[in-house]
């Protein structure tokens, strides 16, 4: 039905690299990574093999929950080519269990060990390291390796989890819930009796796998000369692990460094610490051994971390005019078997009901999560996490509240959105709704797609007998939040700073050192972008690194869409000071003053005289070439800020999909995806729409197709990519966007966080084109993904209650 | 299992003779053996398309290949294509458009659209759709890489004409 000329695609054509622009910043300029990631020359943490690397496999459980009784090692250890085999035994007394702390009342945290300890709570965990000349050795090895378990009833539904008289998964913790929180504001019971209109539903999000397209691994080489440890690894999250390996070793942090090189994408799934990393710590100083770990496929599907398994009951009140009266949600997360460090388990279910009322007025509300632990691999961030789930849910609720009341879907949203007259506003959970374009985008979204023309092409459809679906998301997210507020409830750590050192070189050279990890975001670029503009240099002469503990005192990574506003913003400050250091040089050098002066390409120019002085030159005369400065005016062309965005700012976008239903096969085809969205100041809108696109593309997968699966006994039966299933190129559509740059929020450089965005509002977006599809069936989507098996269950089962009834 | 073969493989245009299990993977052949670890190892199973080479014209899955099966082959990896300061029209597509992010999928997707750019016309998207099916990419969507691809089929279409 639609036509792809009808919509001229919102994005232009990439310009001309290098083009002579007064400002880098929203230009599109090309990465700066990207040669030598097309050129095969980037370096991967697999790519490097120090000399006499000895290769770790771990044989991990077979059993989702058993009682280890017995391990014998003997077999293994005698075979040729393997250097060591271990097990809990040999990390006793070496290094303690990973435990996820927190200040929230009542919650357990979980003990981890590296290599399981008396009991194996998931399939996947890890229980013994073979050390091996090489990995076919090591892998070999592991058939060699006789484990006795005593198979314990295993834990896979939450709700069974949940029961009185199941049995515990942690025998220490007083139940399975780890922890439970309520949101309350007002007195629900009788804000809901007193709704004209009220609509519920039960709601499935069900779990998915980040899946990185680079599986896990890493390399642990311990300098015996030095006591020093360098852990090269797959993580978004560099600085947090360097803090929780020198706690864990009790190593000061100078001893412990920890690199992200090259990293093939994160989603989250490498944003936590993983017992591996501690294994091969530990075991290379203990050993005195470069190790080396390479997951493959299996090994990163059943033990990186997933996300997004909640069970969701929810009921909306409003009046008969469409006002939202009241929102009750009960919310059980199923987080897996270990309290996920640093963010604990609770995270992502807690952010399902913080952020459950979305960007409506929501006069009264309750939500009340329930974290429990089960046999699963433990959950963890992944892409959006808890928003999706939570839009998902209302986005439903807005839908069926619509039909109920024989509104648009549109409609009643605008008559719900938080106003610009509103802002700041908090939410019934306690969040803060920093300025953003909740109804902007809305109503930009509705402009582009042609609302209406849309809404008659479906009428048209539907008289043809086709199910087609329009659906609408409109979601808020925080993003870049600072220490105000921690990324997980009662963290220990601060997540909420970020520091940067900008520094001129003897030779002219600018090198930017940064506590974030950039993993496919092309931070290399954007804040070259930024610092650029601020110093007035040239791209080709910044450098910025990243993703390694030792560039800064403190930072933790890139993870939360944080990394443009908190480290644009810290970058952004130290090159100011920079940058006035090398005007007070400029100024000696030209005989000006520092007013006259300005600073573009690499030169500072007289304004309207002609002449300039490079920042080569004037590396050169503070540095090196002594007499041309005076002695007091000579100073390190270098400094060092944080930024606190103390609050962090608020991200909004509407999402609309048109989708049709084959009703012989009920194969769901996208026929249509826009994005409207605000980040902000725009660094490079390239990026920006890659990070939609890329985003859009995991909620699709999640609305549609990816499930993890575990079956009764707690055996993961998706653990490979032919039965975990990914959208490829062919299940994406071209997906289109609009930006918007309402008001720009108080951040420094004036940047909202993107990265999330898309995957939050996809699924939402989705499940309601697809409701909205099937509605002549009389069904509801209400758990996703809507397979083609659950659209046909769905179906038959309300054709089986029409025949009963 | 330790019994070795010698094979003689040509790489990018240069000639390699190693002795190698006969159980070694194409990949850490090419990865381990030769140091090119411009091919990645995304699955180990054949689905995601990360370790696509080609071999003797067609391109293959480096990690569903036995090394010995190599004899006598003619590979081409990434690392043949262009380099980080000279890349060839495709890699330089690809950076224009924003086809990249993380970059891990992009030696295997760039080597299946060099297979696919030689043999189909790749007129509209939804035939480059198809084409790049076999390759998974978890960052961009695909959009941007479709977008290089059919600026590439474009200008190889019109050179042909």
């Amino acid at each position: 039905m639609t036509d792809p000329t009808l919509l001229d695609r919102v994005t232009k054509d990439p310009g001309e690299a290098g083009e002579m622009r007064p400002r880098s910043v929203g230009a599109r300029v090309r990465r700066l990574e990207d040669p030598r990631l097309l050129s095969g020359r980037a370096r991967f943490t697999d790519d490097l093999e120090p000399r006499n690397c000895v290769h770790v496999a771990f044989r991990r459980s077979d059993h989702a929950h058993a009682r280890i009784l017995s391990v014998d090692v003997s077999e293994a250890s005698a075979m040729p080519g393997v250097v060591a085999v271990c097990t809990a035994a040999d990390l006793e007394g070496i290094v303690g269990p990973i435990r996820a702390t927190s200040r929230m009342k009542d919650y357990f945290a979980t003990s981890m060990h590296p290599l399981a300890r008396d009991k194996v709570r998931y399939v996947g965990e890890p229980v013994v390291a073979v050390l091996a000349e090489n990995r076919y050795l090591a892998e070999d090895a592991l058939e060699l390796i006789n484990i006795e378990y005593d198979v314990l009833e295993p834990l896979v539904d939450p709700e069974a989890a949940l029961a009185d008289g199941a049995p515990l998964l942690h025998e220490e913790a007083p139940s399975n819930v780890i922890a439970s929180r309520t949101f309350a504001r007002g007195e629900i019971d009788a804000a809901m009796a007193e709704a004209e209109i009220r609509v519920s539903g039960r709601f499935r999000m069900r779990r998915k796998t980040p899946l990185a397209m680079e599986n896990r691994a890493c390399v642990a080489e311990w300098d015996a000369g030095r006591r020093a440890l360098t852990l090269t690894s797959t993580t978004q999250i560099p600085g947090i692990v360097r803090d929780a390996l020198a706690e864990l070793l009790e190593m000061p942090g100078h001893s412990v460094r920890v690199v992200a090189p090259d990293v093939g994408g994160g989603f989250g799934g490498k944003g936590s610490l993983y017992g591996e990393e501690v294994a091969l710590a530990a075991l290379s100083r203990k050993l005195e051994l470069p190790l080396k770990w390479t997951s493959d496929r299996l090994e990163d599907l059943i033990s990186t971390s997933q996300g997004f398994d909640e069970l969701v009951e929810a009921e909306l009140g409003l009046t008969r005019d469409g006002a939202i009266m009241a929102l009750n949600a009960d919310v059980i997360g199923d987080i897996g078997a270990y309290s996920i460090y640093p963010w604990t388990g609770v995270m992502e279910p807690v952010q399902v009901v913080s952020f459950m009322p979305g960007p409506y007025r929501v006069p009264v509300y309750r939500g009340h999560v329930r974290a429990v632990s089960t046999c699963k691999a433990p959950t963890g961030p992944y892409r959006g996490v808890g928003r999706p789930i939570s839009t998902f849910v209302m986005e439903r609720l807005m839908d069926m509240a619509a039909e109920r009341l024989g509104l648009d879907p549109v409609e009643l949203r605008l008559r719900n959105l938080v106003r610009a007259e509103e802002f700041p506003y908090r939410v019934a959970s306690g969040i803060v709704w920093d300025r953003s374009s909740f109804v902007e985008s809305l109503e930009a979204a509705c402009e582009a797609v042609d609302y209406a023309a849309l809404r008659r092409e479906q009428a048209v459809a539907r008289a043809e007998g086709r199910l087609l679906g329009i659906g609408i998301a409109t979601y808020a997210e925080l993003t870049g939040i600072g220490s105000r507020i921690s990324a997980a409830p009662g963290m220990p750590i601060n997540t909420g700073t970020e520091s940067a050192t900008v520094r001129i070189d003897s030779t002219g050279a600018v090198t930017a050192n940064f506590g974030i990890a950039s993993h496919g975001q092309g931070l290399e670029t954007t804040l070259a972008q930024v610092l650029a503009d601020e110093l007035g240099a040239r791209l080709e002469d910044i450098r910025v690194l990243h993703g390694d503990s030792s560039l800064v005192a403190h930072g933790t990574g890139t993870y939360a869409s944080r990394s443009a506003v908190l480290a644009g913003g810290a970058g952004t400050l130290s090159a100011r000071a920079v940058k006035d250091k090398v005007l007070r040089v400029a100024a000696h050098l030209l005989e000006a003053s520092v007013e006259d002066l300005v600073a573009h390409d690499g030169f500072v120019h007289v304004r309207g005289a002609n002449r300039n002085v490079s920042f080569r030159e004037i590396a050169k005369a503070n540095y090196s070439d002594m007499g041309r400065l005076p002695k007091e005016l000579r100073e390190d062309l270098s400094s060092t800020k944080t930024y606190d965005p103390f609050f962090g700012t608020a991200t909004a976008a509407t999402h609309v999909a048109v989708v049709e239903v084959d009703p012989e096969t009920y194969q769901v085809s996208l026929r249509r995806f826009l994005v409207a969205e605000d980040c902000g100041r725009i660094i490079n809108p390239m990026i920006v729409d890659g990070q939609v696109h890329g985003a859009v593309a995991q909620g699709i997968g999640a609305a549609l197709y990816e499930e993890v699966v575990y079956d009764a006994t707690g055996q993961m039966v998706t653990a490979s990519l032919a039965d975990y299933v990914v959208p490829a190129a062919g299940e994406v559509p071209r997906i289109d966007i609009v930006h918007l740059e309402a008001e720009l929020p108080s951040t420094v450089g004036g940047f909202r966080g993107m990265g999330e965005g898309g995957t939050i509002g996809a699924p939402a977006a989705i499940a309601n084109a697809l409701s909205d599809a099937l509605s002549p069936f009389g069904v509801a989507v209400c758990d996703l993904p809507a397979t083609p098996e659950r659209i046909f269950r769905l179906i038959e089962n309300a054709g089986k209650a029409k025949a009963s009834a | 299992m330790n019994a070795r073969e010698r094979i003689v493989t040509t790489v990018n245009g240069r000639r390699y003779e190693r002795e190698v299990e006969p159980r070694m993977l194409l990949t850490d052949f090419l990865r381990r053996e030769l140091g090119l670890t411009g091919t990645h190892v995304g699955c180990e199973h054949g689905v995601c398309g990360a370790c696509t080479v080609i071999v003797d014209g067609h391109s293959a899955r480096a990690c569903l290949c036995f090394a010995v099966q190599a004899h006598g082959s003619e590979i081409r990896t990434v690392e043949g294509l262009g380099t980080a300061d000279a890349l060839s029209d495709l890699q330089e597509a690809f950076r224009k458009h924003h086809a990249l992010q993380c970059g891990f999928c992009t030696p295997g997707m760039l080597m299946t659209c060099v297979d696919v750019l030689e043999k189909y016309p790749l007129a509209d998207e939804h035939e480059i759709r198809e084409a790049l099916s076999g390759n998974l990419c978890r960052c961009t969507g695909y959009e941007h890489i479709v977008r290089a691809v059919a600026e590439v089929a474009n200008k190889r279409r019109s050179e042909r004409a």
